[in-house]
């Protein structure tokens, strides 16, 4: 598929690979811009289909309304929590600044 | 509008005008977080309160929490929303203060929609939206300079992560800082009154994001705004935003653009530094979130939650406004019916009238004399309290018997107002009794009788404290002015 047929454009798969802070070479750039665009073919061809009489779902599953009690359930220990940390400091997360700009 | 800075002359700011709409989010007074067991607590120790649902461990999964959706509704019901069937989306972004990298939030079709506001001088905020997300961890940030933007390194408790949180969004009808102080201040009664939140701003359990623009008087689009986070007191809130429409009015003024941004409200420099501009940041990638399923209330589920709810402040207002629209005095009583439903006494009020004790008098007593033992005071008999009104009223005991008598019934409020009246040995002296003390009174001093029919009123001070003498200060003052008048005219 060449590049002018792509619903999506090298541009948008960078913008969404910055978005999700991946860097991506040029060949993966076009291999993605490819396949999402194949997705969102497949998506369109859903498109001339007549589903007048579907009312649109948010969940596959024809579920609502699953509660929860409002309940405590005990919480697991400062250790565990942090153990799979990277850092930490006193029970805290410790993470580079977050405000630089 | 409030101006700060002096040195700039007002005509540059008249042709201005602000518009500003609030962001107030509200942590629900629930036992536990949203999604998961853990307990919904403030003031604990880092990282105790959290379990794998909080930290977005592979494979935990959210689940709602019911009593929030019912905070949720009842806050909803209170800002006169429609509350509607809705569903949750994620709202993704890369900072640390929620793990999983999104926050779980509700995006198009949120539960409360299209509600308002009235404010106590009558005006209106529209309610775009209240609905339901969790709240995030929290950073400290650490810095030798104490500026958050030169920070070194940030920590993160996500004690609070997952907390419910109720986003009230108003429309842009805010015009003044002032007005956005008085519209925090009401919407903060009404949802505490709710019994779902407990408003606290100084503990962040309310949180307000102001946006800000303005334009000039006769435009018609909306300015670029500004949004200031995390004002967390009402003085803070109106600080911000005064500094925040000088600072854009000058920036206009001399020819410059206002830049669409988020800024942070600096207490100690009394100014709003920028911490982010909006660009692509701003692209948070909403997308329904595939772990919860819709959320329906049904009509029953929502009117058992109406019937269930502790009566709204407006309401109770109200129902006190009622009972005294009629008085001659209404339009001064009325930030007395405000002291009175804040100070809970309104119910109070209520059943005394409803014995058929003067509206006026008893709100008189319960916000003056009965505001110095509140405790004392919830605690009074209606009855014995419509009782005591209605002697003062028809005369038969003094407003000053009636104070001594009602400050006796509240150190103790199971006496009775009779058993107060002859342990006092408080006499009541009615009009005949007072005429016939006048009566030998005129004979005694008839040099200062002829002065009052010459007509010096003044005379009168005189003749009552003549009869308070008489009677040891138990004689009604206004009784004894109307029955020497009544002489001097008859």
């Amino acid at each position: 598929m060449s590049q002018k047929n792509n619903l999506i454009s090298k541009e948008q798969v960078l913008h969404v690979a910055k978005l999700a802070k991946l860097s991506l070479s040029d060949t993966e750039v076009e291999l993605f811009s490819e396949q999402l665009s194949h997705i969102l073919g497949y998506a369109n061809e859903l498109r001339d289909l007549d589903l007048s009489n579907y009312p649109p779902t948010s969940h596959p599953i024809e579920l609502e309304n699953i509660f929860r009690e409002d309940v405590v359930i005990e919480s697991i220990s400062n250790k565990k929590v942090i153990d799979n940390a990277p850092q930490s400091s006193n029970g805290q997360f410790l993470v580079p600044p977050i405000l630089n700009d | 509008m409030t101006i700060q800075n002096n040195s700039t002359d007002d005509s540059e700011y008249s042709e201005y005008e602000p518009t500003i709409g609030l962001e107030v989010h509200c942590e629900l007074k629930t036992a536990t977080k949203l999604w998961c067991g853990c307990k919904n607590s403030f003031g604990e120790q880092p990282n105790t309160l959290i379990c794998p649902v909080c930290l977005g461990l592979p494979g935990s999964l959210p689940v709602l929490n019911k009593k929030a959706v019912e905070y949720a509704i009842r806050i909803g019901l209170a800002l006169n929303c429609t509350v509607q069937p809705s569903i949750f989306h994620r709202k993704n972004y890369f900072y640390p203060d929620m793990p999983k990298d999104f926050q779980i939030s509700q995006y198009d079709i949120p539960i409360n929609t299209d509600g308002y506001v009235l404010l106590t001088d009558g005006s209106k905020v529209g309610i775009v939206r209240a609905h339901i997300e969790e709240d995030t961890g929290k950073s400290t940030h650490f810095s030798s300079s104490g500026r958050i933007h030169e920070s070194t390194a940030t920590l993160i408790d996500y004690n609070r992560a997952g907390i419910p949180l109720v986003e009230i969004v108003s429309a842009p009808d805010i015009t003044s800082s002032e007005m956005a102080k008085s519209y925090v201040n009401e919407l903060r009664n009404i949802i505490v009154a709710t019994g779902a939140t407990d408003g606290k701003m100084e503990e962040g359990s309310l949180r307000v994001d102001a946006n800000v623009s303005v334009k000039k008087k006769d435009q018609i689009e909306l300015g670029t705004r500004c949004e200031i986070k995390n004002l967390n007191s009402l003085r803070s809130l109106g600080k911000a935003i005064d500094y925040e429409i000088d600072r854009q009015i000058q920036l206009l003024n001399s020819q410059k653009k206002v830049i669409q941004q988020t800024r942070h409200f600096n207490e100690d420099l009394n100014q709003t530094v920028t911490l982010r501009t909006k660009e692509e940041a701003e692209d948070y990638r909403y997308f329904p979130e595939p772990d919860l399923v819709s959320l329906n209330p049904t009509g029953e589920w929502i009117n058992e939650i109406k019937l269930n709810m502790p009566k709204l402040l407006i309401d109770r207002r109200q129902s006190v406004i009622e009972l005294i629209k009629d008085s001659k005095e209404m339009s001064q009583l009325i930030g007395t019916v405000n002291t009175l439903v804040d100070q809970q006494l309104d119910t109070l009020f209520i059943e005394t009238v409803g014995f058929g004790s003067d509206p006026t008098l008893t709100l008189k007593r319960l916000t003056n004399e009965a505001a110095n033992s509140i405790d004392a005071a919830k605690k009074l008999n209606s009855k014995e309290l419509a009782y005591l009104i209605n002697l003062e009223t028809s005369g038969k005991v003094s407003s000053t018997q009636s104070k001594a008598i009602l400050s006796n019934l509240l150190e103790n409020t199971s006496e009775t107002v009779d058993s107060i009246i002859s342990r006092l040995n408080i006499q009541s002296f009615g009009d005949k009794e007072i005429e016939q003390l006048l009566d030998n009174l005129i004979l005694e001093k008839q040099d200062e009788f002829k002065r009052f029919v010459d007509g010096d009123d003044k005379v009168i001070q005189f003749f009552i404290g003549q009869v308070m003498k008489l009677t040891k200060g138990q004689a009604n003052g206004k009784s004894v002015t109307q029955i020497l008048l009544k002489k001097r005219n008859g």
